[in-house]
């Protein structure tokens, strides 16, 4: 009790929540590190995941290659870039990136893989070029399972951010640090709490952009039980602005 | 790479690397006896599939240093106590296994459930004799993740002082020691590699009848 209260104090702080090392300036550049690595990734995994995706070819090399590099461990690609690098914003975003790769690359390559024959057979049906196919049907077919690996990667980068703190990085992971090397418990407590608020706030902001821009036709699990037609006309209110005219949802469906 | 390093420190990379194994696979081994009754109480009731499945995703959310911080305040053991690092990796383990139990557990075809209580199986040993081993595949490839992500989180403990081979990383940036980090790298990787062709060899080893099927269908 003595000690939740000494962490309660901490946070109730307001010399914790103002200057270079308050929350609000740690919060910023967690998620500036977070959200850098994050970019860098999404540039890498995207595009080469649904290439290989939809022409299949290389998919074992790279499913083999992103399960090789999942098994790195990230505070010793982190400080050996550092280290060979020297202390800088590129190590540290390359280091977060490479983490990041694999649950995009597997997701997107997955994603694109698994798309329907039948759904896409009927896009070529249509007339639709391999690009447009890969653009229009497999992309929006496969986001449920992209944006499972961009929310996987989410995390495991603003989890690795807070290591990043060891090679004097800002963000959150300055409190469990620097808590550790003044034996100042609350502190490290705090900090800890704050880095898993974080990932679970994001967690639940990245799960309703995921009902946001997944095609209600695709909804794991609530197509399932309802019938199509129910579903379709319970769910075109909600459908977004942003893909109106998709030809996927109309496939997905009919695939039912 | 000052290569005449790692001989020299043999002893104490083999010290380490102990540590490391300990410390990756008791939490594996705790978590599948956690995970297996509680996966079974998930596809038990729709209820408690509703309460455990999210609890467990919550729990995979949370940071492995953070976790690794907050568990001393809350178990009242000290921080660097390895046991801290054993219960955050269970945790992860559970969490991790709890939703593939039950998913695999759901995906048994009813009708074999339904002849193996025809056959007189009570639910006790239906679950272990038929249901369980169905689940095998899945139940194997949720450990397969378990067992290398554990292997790669161990090393973060090494901020806490509890690390296995994550003490060459934190040595090794103390000292600006390239050898010693990619050593530990490199050992960790392999140690990953070698525990996920295990259980895979496992895997294939406990369920017999699906190489059979495999030889039968080709």
């Amino acid at each position: 009790m003595n000690l939740v209260t000494q962490v309660v104090a901490w946070l109730s702080d307001p010399a914790h929540w103002s200057g270079p090392g308050g929350i609000p300036t740690r919060l910023v550049e967690h998620l500036f590190y977070s959200g850098l690595a994050l970019l860098l990734a999404l540039v890498v995994a995207l595009p080469l995941g649904m290439v290989v995706g939809h022409t299949g070819r290389g998919g074992f090399v790279l499913v083999g290659a992103a399960n090789g590099l999942r098994a790195l461990p990230e505070l010793g690609l982190l400080i050996l870039l550092v280290i060979l690098m020297g202390i800088g914003l590129l190590p540290v975003t390359i280091a977060l990136a490479v983490l990041a790769v694999p649950a995009m690359l597997a997701g997107t390559y997955a994603g694109v893989r698994n798309v329907d024959r039948s759904v896409i057979d009927a896009a070529r049906g249509m007339g639709m070029r391999g690009p447009q196919v890969l653009v229009k049907v497999e992309l929006p077919n496969a986001l449920p399972l992209i944006l499972g690996g961009v929310r996987g990667a989410t995390l495991q980068v603003i989890a690795t951010t807070a290591v990043a703190a060891y090679v004097s990085f800002g963000g959150f992971g300055r409190y469990l640090i620097d808590g550790l090397r003044q034996q100042d418990y609350p502190q490290m407590a705090a900090g800890a709490i704050l880095v898993a608020a974080l990932a679970l706030l994001v967690e639940g902001v990245l799960a309703l952009v995921q009902r946001a821009v997944v095609s209600p036709g695709l909804r794991s699990g609530g197509g399932a039980r309802r019938s199509p037609t129910a579903d379709a006309v319970r769910s075109e209110p909600e459908a977004v602005p942003t893909a109106p005219t998709s030809p996927a949802p109309h496939l997905a469906g009919a695939d039912r | 790479m000052v290569w005449n390093w790692i001989p020299r420190n043999a002893g104490m990379i083999l010290g380490l690397l102990g540590q490391h194994v300990l410390l990756s696979l008791i939490p594996v081994v705790v978590g599948l006896v956690f995970a297996v009754p509680l996966g079974w109480l998930a596809n038990r009731s729709t209820g408690m599939r509703a309460v455990l499945v999210p609890a467990a995703g919550l729990l995979y959310t949370i940071p492995s240093l953070a976790l690794f911080i907050l568990l001393p305040g809350l178990l009242g053991t000290r921080i660097l106590d390895p046991v801290n690092i054993v219960v955050a990796l269970s945790i992860y383990t559970i969490a991790l296994l709890v939703r593939s139990i039950a998913d695999a557990l759901a995906a048994v075809p009813s009708m074999v459930v339904a002849a193996a209580t025809a056959m007189g199986f009570r639910v006790g040993r239906r679950f272990l004799s038929v249901e369980l081993p169905l689940a095998v595949p899945v139940l194997i490839a949720g450990l397969r993740v378990a067992t290398v992500s554990n292997i790669s989180l161990v090393s973060v403990g090494a901020l806490i002082g509890v690390g296995g081979l994550g003490g060459l990383f934190t040595d090794g940036f103390q000292r600006d020691f390239p050898t010693e980090i990619i050593t530990g790298i490199v050992l960790i990787v392999a140690l990953a590699l070698v525990a996920d062709g295990l259980l895979l060899g496992l895997g294939r080893l406990v369920t017999p009848w699906a190489r059979a099927g495999e030889r039968s269908r080709a």
